[in-house]
């Protein structure tokens, strides 16, 4: 049942408080707002049609995608560099590298979806697209590596080790899919995301897009990071429980001589 | 003073260099089951392209993918080498500095990479015929060496992450894998313009080599900080 | 709207995907809240 302190009946908290019930509800405003806005009240583009309304959401979930890469660096960086190596840090940098995912699976589904609408084909090995795939196989090996067990220090020092190796390696990736494609003159062939003309009301909608989407992230991330700490709180827990037995059974064993 | 521990640690990265390629000497691995393995991943790669103006042009690629399936085999040989007697934390309570640990690795890494290359790209001219030219020996040698040093320290650096613990060695290629990218982009272009197969002229490659130099100093850098970190656990 | 079909399906497979996510995640979280006394939740 609740865990109940010798006292009374209290409630107990879960991870939501103020904060978050502010930006859930923003979030949610913000979302329904895209509906509306991306797919009734902007117009169709002058080239691609009606599919054109797939750019509110692509757009959208690649910069949040890239956002939450940006924020697990940097708390990566923060948990190592800093000398309190205060696991808040870490358990922020798997949050949003967890949400990072989410969000890079999704461009990437909606990525396939557009294209196939506006070129025929579903991929295209254009530098941008690529290199999102390539973070996202990143991103899940980071996520893998920290399941790895071990002590929750040992976890968060492996897993920002590889998170400020993959800050290393992205500029690597980038400029050599970029210079690798450059090669198939692929000015010629507009890329997904590449700059339809937008009138006002579409840089509206993409906008909103854009402020509900972070909002979204925010939200989510206070939520994950909490349920990190729980999750460390209760590995604590059971480690206090395993010490308070084995102590019991040695004292038992050493009474019983 | 600074001289001499120099030196030191510089002879005690020989050392375990020595060491390693000592056990693979011994052990033969690397002869009688990696290079087989390579020549194989060629011949089948051979089998599923069925075309030989495909293949031909192909080739290069079809180099670097089997360098680095053998790439993830050798590295968790390297390392399994060491987790069999705590050899690795032996030396770390020994108060051996984990840069040498990973330069003296990386080191006897290259050297087998260096040598299965070579045996590689002798196969794929075998199998797959593509021309050679006196122009492109320069970009070829470079490609080989700085793209054997870049997958050496990439493969020391993840191989020490994953080694030891039952169930991390599989984490080795997810997180190789995608690192490597930018080598295999590059390796391969360079060996294009080396060979010509895709009509691309010598000097296409060069860029390519600096790309890889660029890689292999990030990754030397990176690998140098990083590593004792990483398996300091 | 023609390719109706895509461009809703691109908007449920987003919403949809983060709805699944925030709630098998929240309610997870919930399940946790329980198990931990509220000493250690630095935000209450």
């Amino acid at each position: 049942m609740a865990n109940a302190p010798a006292g009374g009946i209290t409630p107990t908290h879960d991870t939501g408080t103020r904060v978050t019930q502010v930006f859930g509800t923003l979030a949610a405003l913000g979302v329904a707002w895209l509906c509306a806005f991306g797919l009734l009240f902007s117009p169709a583009d002058r080239d691609q049609r009606e599919s054109v309304r797939i750019m509110y959401v692509h757009v959208p979930s690649a910069w949040v995608a890239y956002l939450a890469f940006g924020v697990t660096a940097v708390a990566s960086a923060l948990y190592l560099l800093r000398s309190s190596h205060s696991l808040t840090w870490d358990r922020l940098a798997g949050a949003s590298a967890e949400i990072g995912v989410l969000f890079m699976g999704v461009t990437l589904v909606t990525g396939m979806l557009w294209g196939r609408l506006s070129w025929g084909v579903f991929w295209t090995w254009d530098a941008r697209l690529t290199l999102t795939a390539f973070l996202f196989v990143t991103f899940l090996g980071y996520l893998a590596v920290r399941r790895l067990g071990g002590t929750q220090h040992q976890r968060a020092k492996r897993s920002a080790v590889l998170a400020m190796l993959g800050v290393l390696e992205i500029p690597l990736v980038h400029f050599s899919v970029r210079l690798w494609r450059s090669l198939h003159q692929d000015a010629t062939v507009a890329r997904i995301d590449g700059d339809p003309d937008l009138d006002g009301l579409m840089l509206f909608s993409l906008f909103v897009g854009l402020i509900a989407f972070t909002l979204l992230y925010v939200w989510l991330v206070i939520h994950r990071q909490r349920a990190l700490v729980l999750e460390d709180a209760l590995d604590d827990h059971g480690l206090d429980a395993a010490l308070v037995e084995r102590r019991a059974e040695a004292a038992l064993q050493g009474g019983g001589r | 003073m600074a001289e001499r521990i120099r030196w030191i640690r510089w002879q005690r990265t020989r050392a375990i260099a020595a060491k390693d390629l000592r056990v693979e000497l011994r052990g033969r691995v690397l002869l009688n089951q990696v290079i087989p393995f390579s020549v194989l991943v060629l011949v089948l790669f051979g089998f599923a392209v069925d075309d030989d103006g495909i293949a031909q042009r192909v080739a290069p690629g079809l180099i670097w993918m089997a360098t680095l399936f053998s790439l993830l085999v050798m590295v968790q040989r390297t390392f399994a080498v060491e987790a069999a007697d705590g050899a690795l934390d032996s030396l770390r309570v020994a108060g051996v500095d984990p840069t040498v640990i990973f330069w003296g690795k990386a080191m006897a890494l290259a050297v087998q990479l260096a040598v299965l290359e070579i045996v590689l790209f002798a196969a794929a001219i075998i199998l797959f015929a593509p021309t050679l030219r006196v122009s492109g020996v320069a970009l070829l040698t470079a490609t080989w060496i700085v793209s054997t040093a870049g997958l050496a320290l990439v493969g020391t650096l993840y191989g020490g992450l994953t080694a030891g613990i039952q169930g991390r060695e599989t984490l080795l290629p997810l997180l190789v894998f995608p690192v490597v990218a930018p080598v295999l982009i590059g390796a391969t272009r360079a060996v294009e313009s080396g060979l010509g197969t895709t009509g691309a002229a010598v000097s296409e490659g060069w860029p390519w080599i600096g790309l890889l130099t660029v890689f292999g100093a990030a990754f030397a850098a990176g690998g140098t900080l990083a590593f004792g970190p990483l398996i300091d656990d | 709207m023609e390719d109706a079909g895509f461009v809703i399906g691109s908007y449920v497979v987003v919403l949809g995907g983060i709805a699944v996510y925030a709630a098998t995640m929240i309610s997870r979280a919930r399940r946790l809240a329980r198990r931990v006394p509220d000493a250690d939740k630095p935000w209450t």
